[in-house]
């Protein structure tokens, strides 16, 4: 009877385990601090290339001379140790590692916090810091603290305009930015099953926004159904039933459009409330809402009208931005007035393209909204595709339209 | 593993900004971490801080991950970290830069009292009278006598 964190890590809560690691994964920005600690460490042959991946996407295409000769040292490593790379414009780290290579029931380790996401399969996945991942590279394995489990029980199904992303907003304000600080979520209920692959993968993400180590769906025949398009077969997962240590409960038909103000991601209030509010720019992309999902949903509501605000889309990988150029999603986008960038986590992270000014507003589907996180004295606000879609044609915050 | 020292007592939730502040981080001069160790709390503790167990409350190391705080601790001479929880970051650095970290029952600590710990044995003494702690694997006693994550793989762990 135990929780799925302890199932996959074969230890009650509270206890350390030495695990294998099934995938070790980082990008361009951590990666080069593990190939760096790997040397300190003195380090030459890794023992299982085939478990690493290396993924391009916080700074690409390479903004500066510095960044790419450490780029190109990353690539040179990766070619020399047998490393799989995903090279600029393949995605978001976390992205591509859903696009088949994780899971259910792995243990799957990030150099970068939002590996939550990936607990979407039901697999244990975390982010560690690039001296913890020089050292899983080297070994093939790694130690855990077995986490509590607070369950988030979700119930009914979402109406209206509301998304996934506007439940990771109600479940991150009710526990607050600290309120599972070390604790696994695990996302159950009668609810859970309506939510799609995509839709649990922005759950997950918003994770660590609440100080959680993990979140995760039992994989269910949701999970199957996605993996087989990447043609890999997996069985469902049934949960057992076990202690929490704490539960809270979401009514998905109650929910409604979210936004979350500066400067933190559990400042959450209904869209409704801030309407009206200036925009400089919208965001649509990154690791919780640049998937197809999304950028059909945006697509939806911008088809045939025009933005009133710069607004920038960002594909969460090139398989999505394929998709999206197949379906027509993308041209309807382009068509309405949007920019489109190449795959990657693009401005979120403040590092280049779409950088804000001082003073400057923005609507964001990222997952963060720190202070000057998008560039110094910008603003961020956080919230859906849909509401980005009916902000960016107003130029201010708007409510999304049932569609 | 073994250590012991007088002890220093700390609440809960202490985070890693009071550990040492952001406006010491311009630097990478070790020294000057040791120094202000703590400064915001007690501006005394630093100069206590040589040879001592420190004693914290709930979710010690909280807040921002850098890994300066464990860092400062162990270059002020902290000889080890006892405390009821962590904060997992906190706790992970502090295992990779060799300063054992202590998961016990919350402990009634007075300043100076002596403190000592056995990891091997499993347990912690605080004034004479002596509780359980939480035990970690063999791997990471043996970071921690190396000195760290990067001295354990040079040594050919
Ligand atoms: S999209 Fe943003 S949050 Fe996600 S990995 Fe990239 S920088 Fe981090």
């Amino acid at each position: 009877m135990s929780t799925l964190s302890e199932q996959i890590l074969g230890a009650p809560a509270g206890e350390y385990v030495d695990r294998e690691v099934d995938l070790a994964f980082a990008h361009d920005g951590t990666g080069i601090l593990a190939r760096e600690a790997l040397r300190d460490m003195g380090v030459e042959r890794l023992p299982h290339p085939e478990r690493i991946r290396l993924i391009f996407d916080h700074i690409v295409p390479a903004n500066t001379g510095t960044t790419a000769t450490l780029q190109a040292e990353l690539r040179g490593y990766a070619r020399s140790t047998g490393i799989e790379l995903t090279d600029a414009g393949g995605g978001i780290c976390h992205q591509v590692m859903s696009e088949g290579p994780v899971r259910p029931g792995m243990v799957v380790v990030g150099a970068d916090s939002h590996s939550c996401t990936l607990g979407a399969f039901g697999a244990f996945a975390t982010g560690v810091g690039a001296t913890d991942m020089a050292a899983i590279w080297a070994s093939g394995s790694t130690w855990f603290r077995v986490p509590e489990t607070i369950a988030v029980r979700l119930s009914g199904t979402l109406t209206g305009a509301a998304e996934p992303k506007d439940v990771a907003l109600t479940y991150v304000s009710r526990l607050g930015m600290e309120g599972a600080t070390y604790r696994a979520l695990e996302f159950v209920g009668s609810g859970a099953a309506g939510i799609s692959m995509d839709g649990r993968l922005t759950l997950c993400n918003m994770a660590v926004e609440t100080g959680a180590k993990t979140g995760m769906f039992y994989a269910d025949s949701t999970t199957v159904r996605y993996l087989e398009e990447y043609g890999v077969s997996v069985e469902p997962w049934i949960p057992e039933d076990c202690r929490y240590e704490r539960e809270i409960d979401i009514d998905l038909s109650g929910i409604v459009p979210l936004v979350a103000l500066q400067h933190r991601v559990d400042n959450v209030r209904e869209v409704e409330e801030v309407a009206g509010t200036h925009l400089d720019q919208v965001f649509v992309g990154t690791c919780t809402n640049g998937r197809y999902e999304d950028l059909a949903r945006f697509a939806g509501i911008v088809r045939g009208k025009r933005v009133a605000v710069r607004t920038l889309v960002v594909p969460a990988s090139r398989a999505v931005l394929a998709r999206a150029i197949a379906t027509g999603v993308l041209a309807d986008i382009v068509d309405a007035g949007c920019m489109v960038a190449p795959p990657g986590c693009g401005p979120c992270l403040g590092a280049h393209m779409g950088v804000l000014g001082e003073g400057e507003v923005c609507l964001s589907t990222a997952n963060r909204n720190f202070k000057n996180r998008m560039g110094v004295g910008g603003e961020i606000y956080i919230a859906s595709a849909s509401t980005a879609a009916a902000s960016a044609l107003a130029g201010e915050i708007a409510v999304p339209e049932v569609a | 593993m073994q250590g012991e020292g007088p002890a220093i007592c700390l609440g809960d939730d202490v985070d890693t900004d009071q550990i040492i502040a952001g406006r010491y981080l311009r630097t990478k001069d070790r020294s000057v971490w040791a120094a202000h160790l703590l400064e915001d709390l007690d501006p005394t503790l630093a100069g206590r801080a040589r040879g001592a167990v420190i004693v914290a409350g709930r979710n010690m190391g909280c807040g921002s991950s850098r890994e300066q705080a464990v860092v400062a601790l162990r270059e002020a001479g902290v000889v080890a970290v006892v405390a009821p929880s962590f904060a997992r970051i906190f706790f992970r650095n502090a295992i990779n830069v060799g300063l054992p970290v202590i998961e016990a029952p919350v402990l009634p600590c007075t300043d100076g009292v002596h403190v000592a710990f056995d990891l091997d044995a499993r347990w912690v003494e605080v004034d004479g009278e002596r509780y359980p702690v939480r035990p970690l694997l063999e791997k990471m006693v043996a970071i921690l006598r190396a000195g760290g994550l990067v001295p354990y793989w040079r040594s050919g762990r």
